[in-house]
């Protein structure tokens, strides 16, 4: 299938390029998130009626999982907040490139971080707090100020957005899951970038700044690390940025080769199999564990959450493409097919989210009239009774994500598997009994 | 600096100020009353000032689970108090003094401890004689075992005993029905021809007569909304929060300052006879008052007005006697 330029057309292309409509949506963007820390800290402790908890984790999530992240990509991360406070210290400007560059430390990240452990690791953190998070508005207030100022501090110490690329918690599956999103930022002309003098899109120029993200859009393969955040459409001199539409899941005939991105669709697959069963399933003794945290119980689910993402889940993929004949070593043949997975474990947070968020959309509702809990009624709806949304849709939808996810991810297997010339049954087998799993723990 | 970056940082700046500033203007300018569960913290104020006939308005919001908010001895409906929503309530006074405000929904162990006070100044418009309470004028010592040495074999009936009252030694007025324990009124009337039985169905015909119809309804109601978690609904001291009550025993005291050495105990039964009809009303009265001291039993005298505390004694004797007619 053929890509479409959408910088072509005129409007979409000017718009992209000038730096207000972008800091109109900024501000707009960090003001809600300030208001949302600050909800979080004074509002009412009730989670399902604060702002914080509502905005964040049920309209957020909604709109992150199963719009902002299936159909742009990155393009949640074009429009967060969080890094822009350290990235305007950084700059020592809102808008264009200044004429004095603030001294900070400008440090390079030492190459040992160079890599999403850490966003795995934070990730996984959140995850294992995750039933008081997302119930607590307290935690949830201190937890995103926690992550504005952890932006703040790494602009200071290191260059670029150290933050986004290397710590954020949600950046790690955004990138990954970005690869199957029909929108992409690449260049028209290779030819053009080779023979560019001075590189403006990476080292930056009077027009704009060096890639924030630490890329070289000339060599942009994949969609993983592009945050959009259209620096260089700004700074390439020669014309030579596009951002096209494409079918879904392109980048994904490319195979991973790194440990940790194939780490990251185990991490992801996993926990969404997790809260499937812990946070919607029946089981009252696994939800006590989940929200007990720091009892022993809690320290029991943790062990188990851990294990179930670091061991069981690899280990058995490990043991079915074991007896593979194959000049790649095992640890390529492993985070080659690992690709298969990030399909799946994307339609399967969307069939998990979809539970939860059309239980609890009505909650949004009533929020938005009531954001501190101070008895408002600003819009009419504060006293909006709490009612699951489309719940005839529910489950048919999730069956269709979850076939549908398995179809994809069997597609993918099938690519990746050709291009490292080994037999794709094993990843497709693998893939159809943790679908089953999920079916069984969703429906 | 540009004309377009300095605009741009005015942007931003105003922004986060808005941010940061809206909504703590708005959250220091609306004073709530945050309830939670006694374990908790309880009412927070839980000491509010007002004045004589002035409306005091108050907006309460529930941090934890539903709770109700009364004022003890006023005239008021409860209002429930929702998790995070805000309930506005406006009261006014018209005596000085300090009013108890209490959690009127069965929110967790610790309910009954849920309480907070009013205290409103003024000056009063028509000075009240202080009355003492009956079990004081009586000099009752409350902590005294007063278990009746005998008890029926069963329930006496207040409609047998009606038809057996004429012309038997007994005062019909409150004062002393108040004052006597069923057990006191059966051995005034030894001195009589009746049989023992029969005698039993007297008194229960003199504590029927003492109450009416509306009384008895009223204490039902009070007993529903107050007593039953508790002592049951049936009277056996079999609530819902009994069996907690006796497993927490006195570590669910310590979360209540000040209360280290309280011993818990279990709700009284109050379909035991030995116990009840060895129990005068003035007895009883005082120990509703009181409350329990160092059990479980909370104090409402701060809670019920005195015409309230008598419709509920009379309620807690049904337990013991054959009324005629249902209670509503």
């Amino acid at each position: 299938m053929t890509k479409i330029e959408l910088t072509r057309n005129t409007f979409i292309k000017n718009a992209l390029k000038s730096r207000y409509p972008q800091l109109a949506v900024f501000i707009v963007m960090l003001v809600g998130y300030i208001f949302a820390i600050l909800a979080g800290l004074i509002g009412t402790p009730v989670g399902s009626h604060n702002f914080s908890i509502v905005f964040v984790w049920i309209a957020w999530w909604a709109i992150l999982i199963l719009v902002a992240v299936p159909f742009f990509g990155r393009g949640w991360c074009a429009v967060c907040p969080i890094p822009l406070p350290g990235e305007w210290l950084q700059r020592g400007a809102v808008l264009g490139p200044s004429e004095k560059k603030p001294k900070w430390l400008n440090l390079r990240v030492p190459k040992m971080f160079r890599n999403i452990w850490l966003q795995n690791i934070s990730f996984l953190l959140l995850a294992l707090f995750s039933s008081v998070l997302l119930t607590t508005p307290n935690i949830t207030g201190i937890v995103l100020a926690a992550m504005l100022f952890a932006a703040i501090g790494l602009s200071t110490v290191f260059e670029r957005r150290a933050f986004c690329r290397y710590l954020c918690p949600v950046g790690g599956f955004i990138g990954l899951y970005s690869q199957t999103a029909p929108i992409e930022l690449r260049i028209k002309d290779k030819q053009i970038c080779v023979t560019c003098e001075g590189k403006p899109c990476y080292n930056g120029s009077q027009a704009g700044y060096g890639c924030p993200w630490d890329v070289f859009p000339g060599g942009l393969t994949k969609n993983t690390y592009c945050g959009l955040c259209m620096e260089c459409i700004r700074t390439c001199p020669h014309d030579n940025i596009a951002v096209n539409l494409r079918p879904f899941s392109a980048d994904l005939a490319k195979p991973s080769t790194r440990m940790d991105e194939a780490f990251k669709a185990f991490i992801m697959l996993g926990s969404a199999i997790i809260y499937a069963g812990v946070l919607l399933g029946p089981w009252g003794t696994f939800k006590d564990a989940a929200y007990n945290v720091g009892s022993g119980t809690w320290l029991i689910y943790a062990a188990a959450f851990l294990a179930i993402i670091f061991v069981v889940l690899p280990g058995l993929f490990t043991l079915g493409i074991l007896d593979m004949k194959n000049t790649l070593s095992l640890k390529q043949r492993f985070a080659s097919l690992s690709t298969a997975l990030i399909p799946l474990g994307l339609m399967f947070w969307v069939a998990f989210s979809l539970s939860f968020v059309l239980t609890n959309a009505s909650y949004i509702v009533a929020a938005l009239s009531d954001p501190l809990g101070l008895g408002w009624n600003l819009f009419g709806t504060a006293n909006t009774a709490w009612q699951p949304m489309l719940t005839a849709l529910l489950a048919p939808a999730q069956t269709l994500a979850l076939v549908g996810g398995l179809i994809w991810s069997a597609r993918t297997a099938q690519k990746a598997a050709n291009e490292v010339k080994v037999s794709s049954i094993p990843v497709i087998f693998y893939s159809l009994i943790v679908t089953f799993i999920m079916l069984w723990l969703l429906l | 600096m540009n004309r377009s970056e300095l605009l741009s940082r005015f942007f931003v700046i105003t922004g986060i100020i808005l941010a940061i500033g809206a909504p703590l203007v708005f959250w220091t300018r609306t004073p709530l009353i945050h309830a939670r569960m006694a374990e908790n913290g309880g009412w927070n104020p839980d000491v509010i000032q007002a004045e004589v006939g002035k409306p005091l308005q108050l907006k309460i919001t529930s941090d934890d689970v539903v709770h109700g908010f009364a004022v003890g001895q006023m005239d008021m409906q409860s209002v429930d108090v929702l998790p995070g929503k805000v309930t506005d309530i406006t009261l006014t006074f018209d005596k000085p003094g300090i009013y108890t405000f209490f959690c009127t929904r069965w929110c967790g162990l610790n309910h009954w401890r849920m309480r907070g006070t009013i205290e409103v100044s003024g000056s009063p418009s028509d000075p009240e004689p202080s009355t003492v309470p009956l079990y004081v004028s009586l000099n009752l010592d409350l902590d005294a075992p007063h278990d009746s040495p005998i008890v029926p074999n069963e329930k006496p009936s207040a409609i047998s005993g009606q038809l057996l009252e004429t012309n038997l030694p007994i005062d019909p007025s409150a004062e002393y029905y108040r004052s006597h324990s069923p057990y006191q009124v059966f051995t005034d009337l030894s001195t009589t021809s009746l049989t023992e039985p029969q005698r039993w169905d007297v008194v229960a015909y003199l504590w029927q007569s003492n109450a009416t119809s509306e009384s008895l309804a009223n204490g039902k109601q009070l007993y529903a909304q107050n007593c039953a978690a508790c002592h049951g609904e049936n009277g056996a001291g079999d609530g819902v929060f009994a069996d907690e009550l006796a497993a927490a025993g006195e570590s669910s005291m310590q979360t209540m300052e000040g209360a280290m050495d309280m011993m818990m105990q279990s709700p009284v039964d109050f379909t035991d006879p030995r116990r009840m009809l060895g129990a005068s009303p003035a007895l009883l009265q005082g120990k509703i008052l009181r409350g329990g001291m160092g059990t479980g039993m909370p104090m409402w005298g701060s809670i019920f007005t005195e015409e309230q505390i008598w419709d509920l004694i009379e309620y807690l004797y049904s337990f013991q006697f054959q009324y005629q007619g249902a209670i509503q």
